[in-house]
């Protein structure tokens, strides 16, 4: 079943065209990267899915429901799971707080069921032992990972990263990339923008090349990186290998 | 002479001038805290962005209030304090027959607020926006967002413009005695008036009034460096023992 369906959505921003009718979807279970240049609009994309954007028109089914209409955003977003190239952490909290004080504040759990589930996710992207530290100490990779805990204490059932590593150093890179790999591993539903074309053919399930507002091809990662139909996915990937 | 007639005054009129000490630093932090709170409401509502889920109900209800609270800053900030305290303490002393000092520690909130929001406006708006769309994206309300992730950071941001006000309001304070309310200046000024000695007089008034802003700047100066150390970032985000316990204890074993 398709847990992400999106019809026809157009965006503009003034007179800037940037999605010129994009049809969309995802099952249960898939992890998707959506590649393309920079521009081409796949931010937009990723964010109109948890309503950071609104679509001009269109449509956007996620969990069966059409969200466009539905009123109780907040319990929504709530379920969908997002990473941020800038990773976005709370530098007001400390590494801990920032995972505990999203479930208290949305999901209404109490402090100690929260911070068990922090404690548990901040273990598995391994930043356990930082759950004291500010987030200002961190190095890139480690906030990332913070992040991604932080995303995941939510139970999301969708997660959007929008290039998760694409401020990292090099060699932070990697960490952050295991860590999305486990959760593909686990069966959880991703869409991933991202320029890590290596990681995206072995982790994906079907890549979407985006260009400029439409999406020129969407395909199994073997068909896209070794025979693409597409004359301009071609050229995009030659420029990257 | 000077110094000896100094020395006179000191010994005749001390208690007056630190009655007037007292009153002053009362209206001044009360004032600076009150105005404190005033601007966080008035510059956290005005820094509100209603988004797509807001009814038009709300949106007009916003535009109405950011209205009214526009006008209010104009106002405040664009008039004498002294004309302000003057207008409201006789508009309402019919209504509710308040005393000088009552009426004094409300104008000065009030005035203080309008350039509080200010402040805490500019101190919103230097929070990383990223901030706020993460909390959006975890299905934080407008308003929890507004609490939990953008104030926090906005009041430690604005800190030194906040400190600042405070420094104001001690010398600004001294407009108040236009409406008698026994501050520093309203000493001053009837110590002179029945010594004659004038000089002498606003000598000690200023060497005070340069005493207390100088504690105060120094005061803030050491608050702020705790905070840039980030220390205060702590009682901002969440440090209760029970919590840091826990962690303690689980990465302890997690090491192991
Ligand atoms: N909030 C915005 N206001 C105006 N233009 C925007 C906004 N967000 C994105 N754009 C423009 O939309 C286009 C697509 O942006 P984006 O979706 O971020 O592309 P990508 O993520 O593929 O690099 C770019 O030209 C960008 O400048
Ligand atoms: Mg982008």
């Amino acid at each position: 079943m398709a847990l992400v369906e999106i019809r026809n959505i157009h965006k503009n921003f003034g007179t800037l065209e940037v999605l010129k009718g994009i049809d969309f979807s995802v099952d249960e279970g898939e992890v998707v990267c959506l590649i393309g240049r920079s521009g081409s609009g796949k931010s937009t994309m990723l964010r109109c899915i948890n309503l950071l954007e609104i679509p001009d028109s269109g449509e956007i089914r996620v969990f069966g429901e059409n969200i466009l209409e539905n009123r109780d955003v907040n319990s929504y977003r709530a379920k969908v799971g997002m990473c941020f190239q800038q990773f976005n952490l709370f530098t007001n909290m400390n590494v801990l707080e920032n995972c505990v004080r999203p479930q208290i504040k949305v999901l209404k759990r109490t402090r100690k069921e929260a911070e068990k589930k922090a404690l548990q996710l901040l273990a598995k992207v391994g930043m356990l032992d930082f759950s004291r530290a500010s987030v200002n100490t961190l190095s890139g990779g480690q906030k990332q990972r913070v992040a991604i805990a932080r995303a995941l204490c939510m139970d999301p059932k969708l997660m959007l990263f929008d290039e998760p590593t694409s401020a990292l150093d090099p060699e932070m890179v990697q960490e952050v990339l295991n860590v999305m790999r486990e959760l593909a591993a686990e069966g959880l539903t991703m869409i991933i923008v991202t320029h890590e074309m290596r990681f995206a053919r072995e982790v994906s399930d079907r890549i979407v090349f985006v260009d400029d507002g439409i999406i020129v091809e969407d395909d199994k990662p073997e068909v896209i990186f070794t025979r693409p139909k597409s004359p301009r996915t071609a050229e995009f990937l030659r420029a990257f290998m | 002479m000077f110094i000896s007639n100094i020395l006179k005054i000191f010994r005749t009129y001390g208690t007056s001038l630190l009655l007037g000490v007292r009153t002053t630093l009362l209206v001044a932090i009360t004032g600076t805290l009150a105005g404190l709170v005033i601007g966080l409401i008035v510059g956290g509502i005005r820094a509100i962005r209603l988004d797509f889920t807001a009814s038009n109900a709300s949106r007009i209800t916003k535009k109405i209030v950011d209205g009214i609270l526009n006008v209010y800053i104009g106002i405040f900030r664009g008039t004498p304090m002294m004309v302000q305290a003057l207008f409201i303490y006789y508009l309402l002393l019919d209504l509710i027959h308040w005393t000088y000092l009552q009426a004094a520690i409300v104008v000065i909130s009030i005035n203080t607020g309008a350039y509080m929001a200010e402040i805490i406006r500019s101190g919103i708006q230097s929070v990383d926006e990223g901030q706020r769309e993460a909390a959006r994206a975890l299905g934080m309300s407008n308003s929890q967002t507004m609490m939990e992730v953008i104030l926090p950071q906005a009041i430690k941001n604005a800190f030194p413009a906040v400190g600042n006000e405070f420094i104001v309001n001690i010398k600004d304070s001294s407009v108040l005695m236009i409406i008698s309310i026994t501050e520093l200046m309203f000493q001053a000024k009837s110590i002179a008036g029945s010594t004659f000695l004038f000089t002498e007089t606003y000598f000690i008034e200023a060497v005070i009034y340069f005493i207390l802003t100088t504690i105060a700047s120094i005061v803030l100066n050491a608050i702020e460096r705790h905070m840039d150390n980030g220390n205060v970032s702590l009682p901002m985000s969440d440090t209760n023992p029970a919590s840091m316990n826990l962690a303690y204890h689980q990465t302890g074993k997690a090491g192991k």
